[in-house]
């Protein structure tokens, strides 16, 4: 009878959706001449990442400079979700001691092991890649600092022993959000705008272009990576109650 | 390759566009199912991120342009700016699925907190929320 009433009511809302769509034509040119005195949003910004903020890529380019108040937005978001999830699983000492402390993980084989200790280092460094390179080609720091965390996770249900350092993480996380905040304020400084960038350095399609772009990128590859990975290791540290 | 790719969309067109829409408003509609009708709590999460990845795909399915390249300008597309697709919802989209996958994380760590409570994941189990 449930089922019954929420099908009609699915039926209803695809009903009007569809027809809110379908007056939308698919591939449609709503972008306009990017050369006029006055384009639309999206012309503007293929019009002006590269001249002015010299970036390849207009995605990277919307995401951390013309969007980048935005981006520390959602860092902050990040952030608060790994402090959410920390406290939600929070365990008192006494419940600790009952417990016991390691990992739950299923004994890995002895190939998954080995396999997981040669892949790591490529996928870290892939994901190092895709960070450093975000103005360049499709991909940044969100994208990149996954990619990494899916090596750690990978080093996590492989080995039991496979630990992450606290102090180090936290480290790493408060240097990468802090140095955003002070690239920020540094673009303030020389550009009178808060995450204002400086395209002086570098030429288009080359490593060293963008100003402040990459580094900020490179800020939040390192910020995502280590986030990720301390929600999966808070994720694979709970027991099922006995 | 371009003008036969054009050929190919202006015949098709109709279809085309049907089956994005279609697949991204199905997808919309699978979540809302998994999540009106499903007992168990993870089922109802994984229904949250389907729903997610309908709107995603609605939103660079609205961006497409026909016979559009990526927006990136990489050697040999320095002035390929007329034929690119629209970037807005690209960005906005990477916003959201950072977003969404921390709503994902945040609601499956309260069904956890909730399994180790009440020892099940069945939401008509869970004697505490009724009323």
């Amino acid at each position: 009878m449930k089922k019954v009433l929420v099908i009609i009511l699915l039926v209803i809302i695809g009903y009007f959706l569809a027809e809110t769509f379908i007056n939308i034509p698919f591939g449609e040119n709503r972008i306009g001449d990017i050369n006029l005195e006055k384009p639309t949003a999206a012309g503007y910004y293929l019009s002006n990442t590269t001249e002015k903020s010299k970036v390849a890529n207009v995605i990277t380019a919307i995401v951390v400079n013309y969007r980048g108040l935005d981006t520390l937005g959602e860092v902050t978001v990040l952030f608060l979700a790994t402090t959410g999830i920390a406290s939600i699983l929070y365990r008192r000492k006494e419940e600790e001691e009952n417990a016991e402390t390691e990992r739950l993980s299923l004994p890995s084989s002895n190939i998954v092991r080995s396999g997981a200790r040669v892949l790591f280092p490529t996928i870290a460094l892939l994901g190092i890649y895709v960070f450093i390179h975000g103005h360049l080609t499709p991909g940044g720091g969100f994208q990149g600092g996954t990619i990494v965390a899916t090596g750690f996770l990978l080093m996590l249900i492989s080995y039991k022993g496979f630990n992450t350092n606290h102090n180090r993480m936290v480290w790493i996380e408060s240097l990468a959000g802090l140095s955003f905040i002070f690239l920020g304020i540094w673009g303030l400084i020389s550009d009178n705008t808060f995450l204002g960038n400086i395209p002086e350095v570098g030429k288009l399609n080359s490593l060293i272009s963008g100003g402040l772009i990459p580094l900020i990128y490179i800020a939040v590859g390192f910020k995502v990576a280590v986030e990720l990975t301390g929600i999966l290791d808070i994720l694979l540290k709970i027991k099922p109650k006995k | 390759m371009q003008e036969e790719f054009n050929e190919i969309f202006l015949k098709y067109h109709e279809i085309i566009t049907l089956g994005v829409y279609g697949t991204a408003i199905g997808l919309m509609l699978i979540g809302l199912y998994a999540i009106l009708t499903k007992k168990n709590l993870v089922k109802i999460v994984i229904g949250l991120s389907i729903f997610d990845a309908g709107i995603h795909l609605l939103f660079v399915g609205i961006g497409y342009v026909k016979g559009g390249t990526a927006p990136i300008f990489s050697p040999g597309y320095e002035n390929a700016g007329n034929r690119m697709v629209d970037p807005v919802p690209q960005a906005l989209v990477l916003t959201a699925i950072v977003i969404g996958f921390a709503v994902t994380a945040v609601a499956l760590s309260l069904v956890i907190r909730l399994y180790k409570h009440h020892n099940t994941a069945k939401i008509d189990q869970i004697k505490s929320l009724k009323w």
